[in-house]
């Protein structure tokens, strides 16, 4: 492994960084779709230079784009995303039903097997699969069917599906996450899926520890160990060691357990990496200080890392797909902020240098680790 | 077969690879319909970005200009008039000006 490629969503445009093993100088070409929001990109592993981004835009809609020569060219692909059978009806945020609305894709998840399979999750909450490298699209209907659909709600941002994880030693097993619905998995490659959020505990819906209706935020995974889960919600920070089925919180010393990303080392299946955030009401660093914070017990004994970050008068956030980890053996941690700053630490954490400053506000972060 | 001029925002024809303004070869009666069938033939990357997929509706933020007319909510497949489908006049596809960040 010599160099690691760097996948930014902004607001207005993507971002496509490199550099070499050091990562301490950055190439940065974009923005490419200038002015459009980039909700995610994302690269196969099975061929590194396949690149999916979701474009979109409140004027003219969903756009999704492939590049083939590592996002050098892009090509736009099949943006056709239709409900299957009866469209039904989820809550409003009043609780009254509201028809499903195709409106973006959050998320973007290659196969880790094939190249020409790929997912999206989409709002209004859906999952999507194209096996042609993205002109087709079909939802898989028995997410949205199994029943507890008609319960799920929009969070403050969209009833999303933001979160795909493959499971890499099974590959029926898939695992997502959406606002506010909770989680999901799958056992037989999306045919069926079952809600997984037994001991969540959202004081903020009607019934705390209700099957579904919980607003995670995000879900991480390390490959080595598909059975742990690691989920940054609402509020707290949760942890599953029997793949979903009971979780338990494991924010422990955290100041605030409020956060959107949430991400495991590379080669530390128990070092995470959270950022927490004031509030819901509130988002942005407490006290003006940009703090990621780091457990090496899986939870719950977490430890400041501030060297290189800013540590007043920062109020910005890092939104749910904005933190990533590339597989150098020097595990590297990337974020993106909403204030245009993208930070790199090339030491596990230790310490953070700006990989960029100034770009739109950043909506995910991906990294991609090549030979 | 009528040549028709179509004019689209900036971001579309960004996303279509054109500059100015689109001479469109327009089979049949000429209409709103009829034009952005025969654009999104042509550039299939427009398809879902103009009107939704299935639906057709037109999207909310969209606008169609005919002779300094908003045509907008007229029938989709009313006739445009003759100096649009001659092409001396441009069909503009205009996207609102709505703020945003």
């Amino acid at each position: 492994m010599s160099k690691v490629r760097l996948l930014v969503g902004t607001r207005k445009g993507a971002f496509v960084m490199t550099a070499d093993g050091k990562r301490d100088k950055w190439k940065i070409s974009g923005p490419h779709f200038a002015g459009w929001e980039i909700y995610h990109m994302k690269g196969s592993k099975v061929n590194p230079d396949r690149i999916y981004a979701s474009q979109t835009s409140g004027w003219f809609g969903q756009v999704m784009q492939r590049s083939d020569d590592g996002g050098k060219t892009w090509e736009a692909v099949g943006n056709k995303f239709v409900y299957e059978g009866e469209t039904g009806t989820h809550q409003w945020y009043d609780g009254t039903p509201h028809p499903w609305e195709f409106k973006r894709v959050w998320h973007l998840e290659p196969s880790l097997t094939e190249a020409e399979t790929v997912y999206a999750g989409a709002e209004d909450a859906a999952l999507f699969v194209s096996k042609d490298s993205g002109q087709n699209w079909t939802e898989l209907r028995g997410l949205r069917g199994h029943g507890t659909g008609p319960k799920w709600q929009p969070g403050a941002g969209g009833m999303c599906l933001h979160t795909v994880i493959l499971d890499p030693k099974d590959p029926e097993r898939m695992f997502i996450a959406i606002s506010a619905a909770g989680a999901f998995r799958t056992d037989d490659g999306g045919a069926t899926w079952k809600p997984i959020n037994k001991g969540l505990h959202s004081q903020y819906i009607p019934d705390p520890t209700a099957e579904v209706g919980h607003c995670v935020h995000h879900i991480a995974m390390h490959e080595a160990r598909p059975g742990v889960l690691f989920m940054q919600k609402h509020w707290d920070v949760m942890r599953s060691d029997d793949a979903g089925e009971n979780w338990t919180e494991v924010s422990g010393n955290l100041p605030t357990d409020f956060g959107f990303v949430i991400d495991v080392h590379a080669h530390e299946p128990e070092t995470l990496y959270v950022v927490p955030i004031k509030s819901d009401s509130e988002h942005f660093p407490m006290e003006g200080a940009l703090r990621v914070f780091r457990s090496r017990t899986g939870g719950n004994e977490w430890e400041a890392l501030t060297k290189g970050l800013p540590q007043k008068d920062c109020y910005v956030n890092v939104l749910r797909d904005a933190m990533s980890v590339d597989r150098m053996d020097e595990c590297g941690v990337y974020f993106g902020t909403t204030g245009g700053q993208v930070y790199v630490s090339p030491d596990g954490g230790e310490s953070w240098n700006a990989v960029a400053e100034h770009l739109p506000a950043v909506l995910s972060v991906e990294v991609q680790t090549l030979a | 077969m009528s040549l028709v001029r179509v004019e689209i925002p900036y971001h579309l024809r960004t996303l279509a690879g054109v500059r100015g303004e689109i001479a469109l070869d327009v089979a049949g009666a000429v209409s709103i319909q009829s034009v952005l069938d025969a654009l999104e033939a042509e550039y299939p990357m427009l398809e879902g970005t103009i009107r939704d997929h299935g639906t057709l509706r037109r999207r909310d933020f969209l606008r169609f200009f005919v002779c300094g007319d908003d045509w907008s909510h007229e029938p989709t497949d009313k006739p445009l008039p003759e100096v649009i489908a001659t092409g001396k006049e441009t069909l503009l596809i205009i996207g609102a000006i709505a703020g945003g960040d």
